[in-house]
């Protein structure tokens, strides 16, 4: 337990920093609602004429008219992508960051055994990714209700979920690759994470790509769907929690028998 | 039960040699120096009893513990002080001699204190802003304030000034007479040779010799120096000769008669045989022999 306040503590700043921002994107958003309602059925149907790059961004299905068809798009965009390059950081350098700061040998001469040490380790991943969700959704309903709009909780709450297990899978899957690390490696964290973000836009364009969804968890966490359906897709879910827990596994017996350079 | 004892302990990085058939064996109570060059396997050896790397072959156990099983175990008996240490950025001295000691279930924050004092080492720093030498003298405090059994030093005094290595060896010292074990890499031979009850050298991966130090210092080895003038006849068992002005300097390992027969063949005006000092016992074995 000792390690796991100690790796909190360490990731003070960064964890206040991405919070704020998200929190502060998303309240804005909420805020200039009203302002733009009027304009946005002039909007859908503009965005109606651009084809596939509507579908891309899932807005051929989504009523900006309605707050919730706003949110869906906005809060994927802010508290998806943000959510998931802030994950991502968080989980490739939870283990590669000792031996690229030369800390590991200190670490590891501890009496604490390594697996322990990769469990308190991922357990602060998962805590600074589910506080970061539980502030940001928090401000979110603030602002929601001092605007005064219209929003249907349940499926609010759906859409967060959705945002937060997507974070959990993209910081375990680069968890389980922190344990493959020598130095570092936020290139392979950011590029990931981006990567499954431009992937599920592509899957978007056309028919033919639609088996991509597959790779990127950004699949099941479509605004658009969680929407309009109020529930998960579940065949997507099922894909990323098996690719997290091949990934943890991985990442716990490698880093157990590693050696430390 | 020996307090560290390794047999035919080999380690590959790839191909390349970490060390190899290290068979090494230090008694409960020593005060062991490991010395060798630069590369020579020292830290290996050292990385590969405490766990952070894993043997290739061979087998070692630290403290009757083995060190691939109980890993763990001989952690918490040990004190270990690595070459060279980095610590977390931005956290304090006294936090980050806090956060070892908690690491390790107690709380040792008086003997921290003393320690720090005994080597002069101000606790409200940061950790990010000393010098090479304290942050050395921090690694000592995280491998003795829990008082183990055991003190695996890598290199320690490298970067201290004279007067706190001094210090450092009489704190060691002490720990040595209460009845820990101390095991120590260097590659300053003098230090070895004024501290240390015990010594074993390592070159190219492998163990040269491993003893007590006063029998280290008896090899049977002479240092002979001659003043003349005279080409020096070819001496079987003269190694190392090196002529200076009008002086011929060389070690002999063999039979003394043999060497004075063969003296008697030439002229000299002086000479001088004397038990070579341990220093240069060690360089002996540091430098390659030619054949």
């Amino acid at each position: 337990m000792v390690l796991f306040f100690h790796e909190l503590r360490r990731n003070r700043t960064s964890l206040i920093i991405w919070t704020s921002v998200i929190s502060f994107m998303l309240a804005v958003c909420v805020f200039i609602y009203p302002e733009m309602k009027g304009q946005m059925n002039e909007m859908t149907d503009m965005f109606a004429d651009m084809g596939n790059l509507t579908a891309a961004f899932g807005m051929d299905e989504l009523n900006f008219g309605e707050f919730m068809g706003y949110f869906g798009l906005e809060c994927g965009e802010l508290l998806g992508l943000g959510g998931v390059i802030f994950a991502a950081l968080l989980g490739i350098s939870a283990l590669s960051k000792e031996e690229k700061d030369r800390t590991a040998e200190f670490l590891l001469t501890h009496p604490v055994s390594r697996v322990s040490i990769t469990l308190y380790k991922l357990l602060s991943v998962l805590v600074q990714i589910f506080i970061l969700n539980i502030a940001v959704a928090c401000v979110t309903f603030i602002s929601v209700a001092a605007v005064g709009e219209d929003a249907d909780t349940k499926t609010m709450l759906l859409l967060f979920l959705a945002y937060f297990l997507l974070q959990i899978e993209i910081g375990c899957i680069t968890f389980g690759l922190s344990a493959f690390m020598r130095r570092g490696g936020v290139g392979i964290g950011l590029g990931l994470g981006i990567m499954t973000y431009f992937i599920n836009i592509i899957a978007n364009l056309t028919e033919a790509l639609e088996p991509l969804k597959y790779l990127t968890p950004f699949s099941y966490a479509e605004g658009s769907y969680i929407v309009n359906n109020c529930a998960f897709e579940w065949k997507y879910m099922i894909v990323g929690a098996v690719a997290m827990a091949v990934c943890l596994v991985l990442g716990f017996i490698k880093y157990n028998r590693k050696d430390i350079a | 039960m020996k307090a560290i004892n390794t047999e035919h302990l080999t380690k590959y990085y790839g191909s390349k040699r970490g060390i190899v058939d290290v068979s090494l064996s230090v008694d409960k109570g020593d005060f062991f120096g490991f010395i060798g060059p630069n590369g020579a396997g020292k830290s290996t050896t050292i990385r590969t009893l405490l766990g952070l790397i894993s043997p290739t072959s061979g087998s070692a156990t630290v403290l009757g513990k083995d060190i691939v099983k109980d890993k763990t175990e001989i952690l918490s008996l040990v004190g270990y002080m690595p070459s060279e240490a980095s610590f977390y950025g931005g956290m304090k001295v006294k936090d980050l001699i806090a956060f070892s000691a908690k690491m390790r279930g107690i709380d040792c924050s008086v003997e921290a204190k003393k320690l720090c004092d005994r080597l002069e080492l101000d606790m409200s720093r940061r950790v990010n802003e000393l010098s090479f030498g304290n942050r050395k003298k921090v690694s000592i405090v995280c491998a003795l304030q829990h008082s183990p059994e055991l003190y695996i030093l890598d290199e320690p005094t490298s970067g201290l000034d004279p007067l706190m290595q001094r210090e450092f060896y009489s704190i060691l010292r002490e720990r040595n007479e209460k009845g820990a074990t101390v095991f120590l890499s260097s590659h300053v031979l003098s230090e070895v040779a004024r501290y240390c009850k015990s010594a074993a050298v390592i070159r190219d991966g492998g163990i040269l010799v491993s003893d007590r130090v006063e029998k280290l210092g008896h090899t049977g080895v002479k240092r002979v120096c001659l003043r003349c003038t005279q080409e020096l006849p070819d001496i079987k068992g003269a190694k190392d000769i090196k002529r200076e002005n009008d002086s011929i300097n060389f070690l002999y390992s063999g039979d003394i008669k043999l060497l004075i027969q063969e003296l008697c063949n030439i002229s000299f005006e002086d000479i001088n045989i004397t038990d070579p000092d341990l220093e240069e016992v060690f360089m002996h074995y540091y430098v390659k022999e030619e054949n």
